[in-house]
């Protein structure tokens, strides 16, 4: 029973890694900007995942608060990166 | 797997909560995988842009469900609050989208990649 959990972590920690990979592939290959963009955005989202899988690993509750704050900055570095792409400037 | 990390209290979860954890734990990493290779192989940016959707809406939510599950297994009381990161990721990520999308669509236009007088409507603009 331990043994399937640990596979299961294991497996789905080394998806994570796998999808980091294939975003920062996308992200310095990228033809046009908004590529870049999205894959930053992607890239942010598997790294929240990646600290909710470590929360699971080691059983312990304090990553879900990184978690939680990696989600929230991806999201204002997100909307202030296209925003960025559409005018030329952030705060109007 | 070296011993210290054997040493931590995993084997307090059940077998009928550790089945479901770890499938969906199995299930979010290939949805996770099979979106992030949608962004990396699609050929256009607007077909791009729908693989990380899949990854942040199935994928993050079966992770998010699977830690639900564990840690309500292991402290035996419901610990739901990744429910606020479910709530935040499912507020946030149409409104991130949508705004990389119009860039997209902004950018293109400016640089007269879409021919928008064409009779049947927008084609896809080219790749350069």
């Amino acid at each position: 029973m331990t043994t399937l959990l640990w596979f299961a972590i294991g497996f789905a920690q080394a998806c994570i890694f796998l999808a980091m990979i294939f975003c920062a592939i996308r992200l310095l290959w990228g033809p046009s900007a908004q590529d870049r963009v999205l894959a930053l955005d992607t890239l942010w989202m598997c790294t929240m995942l990646a600290a909710l899988m470590m929360g699971i690993r080691f059983a312990n509750d304090v990553y879900f608060e990184l978690a939680l704050l990696i989600a929230l900055t991806g999201f204002v570095s997100s909307v202030a990166l296209a925003k960025f792409l559409m005018r030329g400037e952030i705060i109007e | 797997m070296t011993a210290n990390i054997e040493a931590l209290p995993l084997e307090n979860l059940p077998l009928w909560l550790a089945i479901p954890v770890a499938l969906f734990l199995i299930l979010g990493g290939i949805i996770i995988v099979i979106g992030a290779l949608g962004l990396l192989r699609l050929p256009n940016f607007y077909q791009r842009i729908h693989g990380p959707a899949v990854t942040i809406t199935l994928g993050a939510g079966s992770i998010l469900i699977a830690s639900m599950l564990f840690f309500s297994g292991l402290q035996s009381r419901p610990v739901i609050h990744e429910l606020l990161i479910t709530l935040f990721i499912l507020m946030t990520a149409p409104v991130t989208a949508m705004l990389i999308m119009r860039a997209g669509v902004y950018r293109d236009l400016r640089a007269g990649k879409i021919d928008y007088t064409h009779p049947r409507g927008t084609r896809f603009p080219a790749e350069k």
